[in-house]
C-alpha cells in the first residue's frame, strides 16, 4: 500500500433529502449515493469508474475531492489519512489532487481571460511565485495544451468546448498535482474532439507521472484510457478488474449486461443487448441484499437477503454470490 | 512542393482565417459597443450629464443667491415675479420672492445627490446580502428571506417620519434612511443569480483551490452578477429620486432653506391656483427630463448587458 | 437500395436546403445546400457533430425552426413542398404523416397530463376519433412500444416513468397516426447504454413491422452501424459524404468520415493512441466558399481551401476534391 498515491477505504456518501420531511422538525431522509467503495491507485496509473447515470460515480470523486462531505470511510493520500475537517490536510489534498469537470464551458469563469484562469491556482499553491512568474508559468502551460500566444488574452466564450476542456486541464495541472480527478471530461464533447482531449490527458500523464481517476459512462473511452476499471451500480462496487480482463471476461451480471449493450461501430456486428427488466431500487431505502438483484437476470434466492461481499481473487474483485461459487 | 510544406501552408491559411473571424473583446467592451449603438440611450446620457453640469455649475451664472429675497417683486409675485431676462429671475421667483433659477439649481443638486448616492449604495447593500443568502443558503437564507418579507410589508413613509423624529431632517439623514428603506432592492435578483451560478463548475474549480467562501463570492460570483447589479441600479436611481420627491412633497423630506425637486414641485403645486404656473413648470420639467433620461439609460443598459440578447 | 426503387418517387426529397439564423452578431449559416431523398420504408442516418446542422434539418422539415431562422430550398414530401405550404396544410401533414422524436423525452411530454390524454389527444384532434377509439388506439400503441402493463399505466403522469419508458412514450406519440416517416433527433443521447440498446431495437422492430421510413439524426456512429441502410455525413452544414452504411464503414470516401471512424475508441481493440482530428469546429459566420473541413483535414491541398467541392458519385457520393486513393 506504500506505493499507492491514493487509497479509498469503504467510502460512503449520503445526502439529506429534505423534500421527504413531513414536518419541518422531522428527520430528513437519507439518499445513499455511494456505498462502501474501496480502491487503490498507484502513481502514474489510471483507474476508470463506469456506471450509468445515478450510480454515484460523480458523487464518489466529488467526495474524494472534498467538494461533497464524506459520510464515512477513509481516504489516504501518499500513505497518510486525510481529515476533511482539517485545514492543513485539505491544503495538502488540493495541492496534490485537482479536478476537471464535465461541462467544459461552465467550468471556466466567463469574466476571466484564459491566462488569468490558468494562473489562478498558482496564487494558492505556489506562494513563492510573483505575478510575473505566475503569468509565464500559465503561458507555458497554455502553450503545452495547444494555445498560441495570441489567444491568451481571450475569454472562455470565444473557444469551442474542446478548447475549453484543454484550458480546464491546463488549470488543473499547472500547480503539478499528483492525482487528476476527471468527472466525465469528454462526455460533452464531439467524437473528433474527445480523442484530442483523451490523447492530451494520456500525454500529460506520461510526462508528469499523474495518476488519473477517470469517471465516465462510455465503456469504450474508459477501456481506452484505464489500467483498471471499477464498475459501479447504485453507489456500490460491482466489479473491479484490469481493463483488458474486464472487457474480455466480465464476471458480474451487470458488467455483462453493460458490455452487451455497447454499440459497435461496425455494421456487420449485430449486438444482442441483454435487456434488464425490473426497476432501480430507491437510493433512500436500499435493499438488504445485492444492490443489483432487482434487475439481475441471474438472481438466486440468496441475492434478495444477503449482501454479497466484494471478494478479491488475484487482481480482480466481484460483488456477486454467483461469482463466489464459480471462483471458489 | 512536398506534402509537408503544403500542409504547413494550409495550417497557416487556417490560422489566418480563424484570426480574422475571432475578435477578442471582454464582456464589458462588448456591452459598451451595444450601448453606444442605442441612440436614445446615448442621448439620455447626454441629457443627464447636462443636468449634472447644471447642478454643479448652474449657480455660477445665477444673478441671485438662493437665499436672497428680491424685495422688488415680493408682494406682486403674480404680476412681476414671472420668468424675465431683465431682472435676472430667468425662471421667475417663488412665493417668498427668492430666485427660482437658483432654487432649481439647488434642488437638482439635492435630488441627483440623493439618487446617485443612495441608489447605488442601497443596491450594493442588497446585492451583498443577496449574494451571501444565495451562496450559503440554509438558515441564513431563510432568515434573510423572512426579514425581506416583513420589511417590504411596512409602508416606507413610516420610516421617514419616525427616523426624522429622532435624527432630524438633513440631507445625510435623508440618504441614510433611503438606503435603510431600500436595502431590499436588488436582493432577490442577485440571490437568484447566485443560486444559479453557484452550481456552475467554475465555482467547484475555485473550491478545489481552497478559496474561502467570501473570496469565491467576491472574486468569482460578483463579477458575473455585476451586470444585474448595474441594470438594477439604473432602475433604482429614478425610483429613489421619485421617493425623495414624494416624501419632500408630503413635507417629511428635505427642510428649508435646502430644497429638492419634490419640495419645489410641492410649493409650485400649492401656488398654482394663484396663476404662478412657472413655479410648478420649471422644477417639474427638470424632474421629468431626469426620469425619462434615466429610464432610457436603464433600457439601454438592459439591452446591452442582458446575455439573452446575444 | 436506391436502384431497386427507381420507378417510384421518393417519400421525402430535400433539395438545396439552406438554413440561416439571424443573431445579434450577424447571420449564422447552419445548413448549406443540402439535398437528399428518402424512399418509403428506408432508414437514413444523418451523422454529424454539434454545429453540423443535423438537428436544424429535422426542424426545417417539420417547420419548427426557431423564430430567427429561415429555410430556403425545397422539401418535397409526397409531391408537396413543405416549405411553401400554408400552415393548416402543414399541420395536417406533420401530425398525420411525420412523427418526430426529440432527444429529451421529458421536454416532449406535458408533465400535467396523463399519458392517455397526451396520446389520445393526437388522434382526437387530427382524425376526429371518439374518446373511446382514441383510448383503444393509445393502448395499441403502448403495446407496440412494449410498455409493460400498458392498460394500468395509461392514467399515469410522465414523471412516474423512467427515462427509457418516457422515450418509449414519446415514440408512441409519434406512432399514434401511423406516420409514413419518423424523424428521430438524437433519440438515445440522453439515455444510458443499456436503455439505448433497447430503444434502438424497438425503433428497428417498429420500422420493420410498419414499414415506416426513419431519419435517424445522431452523432454516434456506433448507433448508426447497427441500424441504418444509408448514411449521410454532415460537417459545417454541408454534406461530406452519402453512401450505404456498409460502404461508409468499410471504405469511407471522405477524410472527415475517416477521421471520425478513427476517433471512436474501439472497445474490442484499444489502440495505443486515438487518432484525433486536429483543430476546432468551423465558424458559420460566412457561407462556405471552400470545403468546410479543409482547415482540419490532413489530406487538404491548396485547392481545398479555395473551392467548394460538389457532392457526386453514384451509390456512394462524396464531396471531396482529392481522389479516394490518395487519402491517408
Amino acid at each position: 500500500m506504500t506505493d499507492n498515491v491514493l487509497s479509498v477505504r469503504d467510502l460512503d456518501v449520503t445526502f439529506r433529502a429534505n423534500q421527504t420531511k413531513k414536518w419541518p422538525w422531522s428527520a430528513p431522509g437519507k439518499v445513499h449515493a455511494v456505498n462502501g467503495v474501496t480502491f487503490d491507485l498507484a502513481a502514474g496509473h489510471t483507474i476508470g469508474i463506469v456506471g450509468e447515470s445515478g450510480c454515484g460515480k460523480s458523487s464518489l470523486i466529488r467526495a474524494i475531492a472534498g467538494l461533497t462531505p464524506v459520510a464515512s470511510g477513509e481516504v489516504w493520500l501518499d500513505g497518510a489519512q486525510i481529515d476533511y475537517a482539517n485545514r492543513a490536510d485539505m491544503h495538502r489534498l488540493r495541492q496534490s489532487m485537482q479536478m476537471i469537470f464535465q461541462d467544459p464551458i461552465a467550468s471556466l469563469n466567463p469574466r476571466m481571460t484564459i491566462r488569468e484562469i490558468v494562473a489562478e491556482p498558482l496564487i494558492y499553491f505556489r506562494p513563492d511565485m510573483d505575478a510575473a512568474a505566475r503569468r509565464s508559468a500559465a503561458e507555458q502551460m497554455l502553450d503545452r495544451v495547444g494555445f498560441t500566444s495570441s489567444q491568451f488574452n481571450r475569454f472562455p466564450h470565444e473557444f469551442s468546448g474542446g478548447q475549453c476542456q484543454r484550458i480546464g486541464i491546463a488549470r488543473a495541472i499547472v500547480a503539478e498535482p499528483k492525482i487528476l480527478l476527471c468527472d466525465e471530461p469528454v462526455s460533452a464533447l464531439d467524437v473528433s474532439i474527445q480523442a484530442q482531449v483523451i490523447n492530451l490527458l494520456k500525454d500529460i500523464q506520461a510526462e508528469m507521472g499523474l495518476a488519473l481517476v477517470f469517471v465516465a459512462h462510455d465503456l469504450g473511452i474508459v477501456r481506452h484510457i484505464s489500467d483498471e476499471i471499477l464498475v459501479m451500480y447504485m453507489g456500490g462496487m460491482m466489479e473491479q478488474a484490469p481493463a483488458g480482463a474486464l472487457i474480455a471476461k466480465p464476471l458480474h451480471p451487470y458488467t455483462q449486461a453493460l458490455l452487451s449493450a455497447v454499440p459497435i461501430p461496425d455494421p456487420r456486428i449485430q449486438i444482442t443487448p441483454q435487456v434488464l427488466e425490473g426497476d432501480l431500487p430507491s437510493p433512500m431505502a436500499l435493499p438488504p441484499g445485492c444492490l443489483f438483484q432487482s434487475r439481475c437476470p441471474k438472481r438466486i434466492e440468496r441475492c434478495a437477503n444477503v449482501r454479497p461481499a466484494h471478494l478479491t481473487t488475484g487482481n480482480r474483485a466481484v460483488t456477486c454470490h454467483l461469482a463466489e461459487r464459480v471462483e471458489v | 512542393m512536398t506534402s509537408a510544406s503544403r500542409r504547413l501552408k494550409s495550417r497557416e491559411f487556417a490560422d489566418a482565417a480563424a484570426e480574422e473571424m475571432i475578435t477578442s473583446r471582454s464582456f464589458w467592451a462588448d456591452a459598451r459597443g451595444r450601448f453606444l449603438r442605442n441612440r436614445m440611450a446615448v442621448f439620455s446620457v447626454f441629457m443627464l450629464l447636462c443636468l449634472v453640469v447644471f447642478a454643479l455649475f448652474g449657480h455660477t451664472i445665477a444673478v441671485w443667491n438662493y437665499e436672497e429675497i428680491d424685495w422688488a417683486v415680493l408682494g406682486q409675485v403674480k404680476t412681476e415675479g414671472g420668468p424675465s431676462l431683465e431682472n435676472g429671475h430667468w425662471f421667475g421667483v417663488d412665493e417668498l420672492g427668492r430666485d427660482l433659477y437658483a432654487r432649481v439649481v439647488q434642488g437638482t443638486r439635492t435630488s441627483l445627490m440623493v439618487g446617485f448616492v443612495a441608489g447605488p449604495l442601497s443596491v450594493m447593500l442588497g446585492a451583498l446580502i443577496g449574494a451571501m443568502a444565495g451562496y450559503f443558503g440554509g438558515r441564513f437564507d431563510q432568515t434573510v428571506m423572512g426579514l425581506y418579507t416583513i420589511w417590504i410589508s411596512i409602508p416606507y413613509i413610516i420610516f421617514f417620519v419616525v427616523w426624522q423624529a429622532f435624527f432630524g431632517r438633513s440631507l445625510t439623514q435623508m440618504i441614510i434612511v433611503i438606503i435603510i428603506v431600500n436595502w431590499t432592492a436588488g436582493l432577490l435578483i442577485v440571490r437568484g443569480q447566485v443560486m444559479m451560478l453557484k452550481n456552475r463548475e467554475f465555482v467547484d474549480a475555485a473550491r478545489m483551490l481552497g478559496m474561502s467562501d467570501m473570496a469565491i463570492i467576491f472574486k468569482h460570483l460578483m463579477p458575473n452578477v455585476l451586470w444585474v447589479v448595474v441594470i438594477y441600479t439604473s432602475l433604482v436611481i429614478p425610483e429613489v429620486i421619485m421617493a425623495e420627491s414624494l416624501v419632500s412633497f408630503l413635507g417629511v423630506g428635505i427642510q428649508e432653506p435646502n430644497t429638492s425637486w419634490g419640495a419645489l414641485i410641492s410649493e409650485g403645486a400649492r401656488t398654482m391656483t394663484f396663476g404662478t404656473l412657472w413655479q410648478l413648470a420649471f422644477p417639474a420639467m427638470f424632474f421629468v427630463i431626469a426620469q425619462v433620461s434615466l429610464f432610457y439609460i436603464g433600457d439601454g443598459l438592459r439591452d446591452a448587458l442582458d446575455p439573452k440578447e446575444r | 437500395m436506391r436502384d431497386t426503387q427507381t420507378n417510384t418517387a421518393p417519400l421525402l426529397s430535400v433539395r438545396d436546403l439552406s438554413v440561416r439564423f439571424r443573431t445579434g452578431d450577424g447571420l449564422v449559416h447552419a445548413v448549406n445546400n443540402v439535398s437528399f431523398d428518402i424512399d418509403v420504408g428506408e432508414k437514413l442516418a444523418v451523422v454529424g457533430e454539434s454545429g453540423s446542422g443535423k438537428s436544424q434539418i429535422a426542424l426545417a422539415i417539420m417547420g419548427l425552426l426557431a423564430k430567427n431562422g429561415e429555410a430556403s430550398g425545397k422539401i418535397m414530401f409526397d409531391g408537396r413542398d413543405l416549405l411553401h405550404l400554408p400552415l393548416g396544410e402543414l399541420n395536417k401533414i406533420r401530425a398525420r404523416q411525420i412523427g418526430i422524436i426529440f432527444q429529451d423525452p421529458m421536454s416532449s411530454l406535458n408533465p400535467y397530463m396523463t399519458i392517455e390524454r397526451q396520446l389520445a389527444e393526437i388522434v382526437e384532434l387530427h382524425e376526429g376519433a371518439s374518446r373511446r377509439d382514441a383510448r383503444k388506439r393509445a393502448l395499441e400503441v403502448m403495446d407496440a412500444v412494449q410498455i409493460p402493463d400498458a392498460r394500468a399505466r395509461l392514467d399515469a403522469y410522465p414523471h412516474e416513468f423512467s427515462g427509457g419508458m418516457r422515450q418509449r412514450i414519446v415514440i408512441a406519440m409519434a406512432l399514434m397516426c401511423n406516420p409514413r416517416l419518423i424523424l428521430a433527433d438524437e433519440p438515445t443521447t440522453a439515455l444510458d447504454v443499456t436503455v439505448q440498446a433497447q430503444i434502438m431495437k424497438l425503433l428497428g422492430d417498429i420500422q420493420r413491422d410498419m414499414g415506416t421510413a426513419v431519419v435517424l439524426i445522431t452523432h454516434d456512429l456506433g448507433v448508426v452501424a447497427g441500424f441504418c441502410d444509408e448514411t449521410l455525413v454532415l460537417y459545417g452544414g454541408c454534406i461530406m459524404e452519402q453512401a450505404p452504411t456498409l460502404s461508409i464503414f468499410d471504405a469511407p470516401g471522405h477524410p472527415y468520415t475517416r477521421g471520425l471512424l478513427r476517433a471512436v475508441p474501439n472497445i474490442e481493440d484499444p489502440a495505443a493512441s486515438l487518432a484525433a482530428i486536429p483543430g476546432s469546429p468551423p465558424s458559420q459566420r460566412k457561407p462556405p466558399a471552400a470545403c468546410p473541413f479543409a482547415p482540419r483535414c490532413v489530406d487538404a491541398v491548396d485547392a481545398c481551401h479555395l473551392t467548394l467541392p460538389d457532392l457526386d458519385g453514384d451509390g456512394s457520393k462524396r464531396a471531396c476534391l482529392r481522389p479516394v486513393e490518395v487519402l491517408t
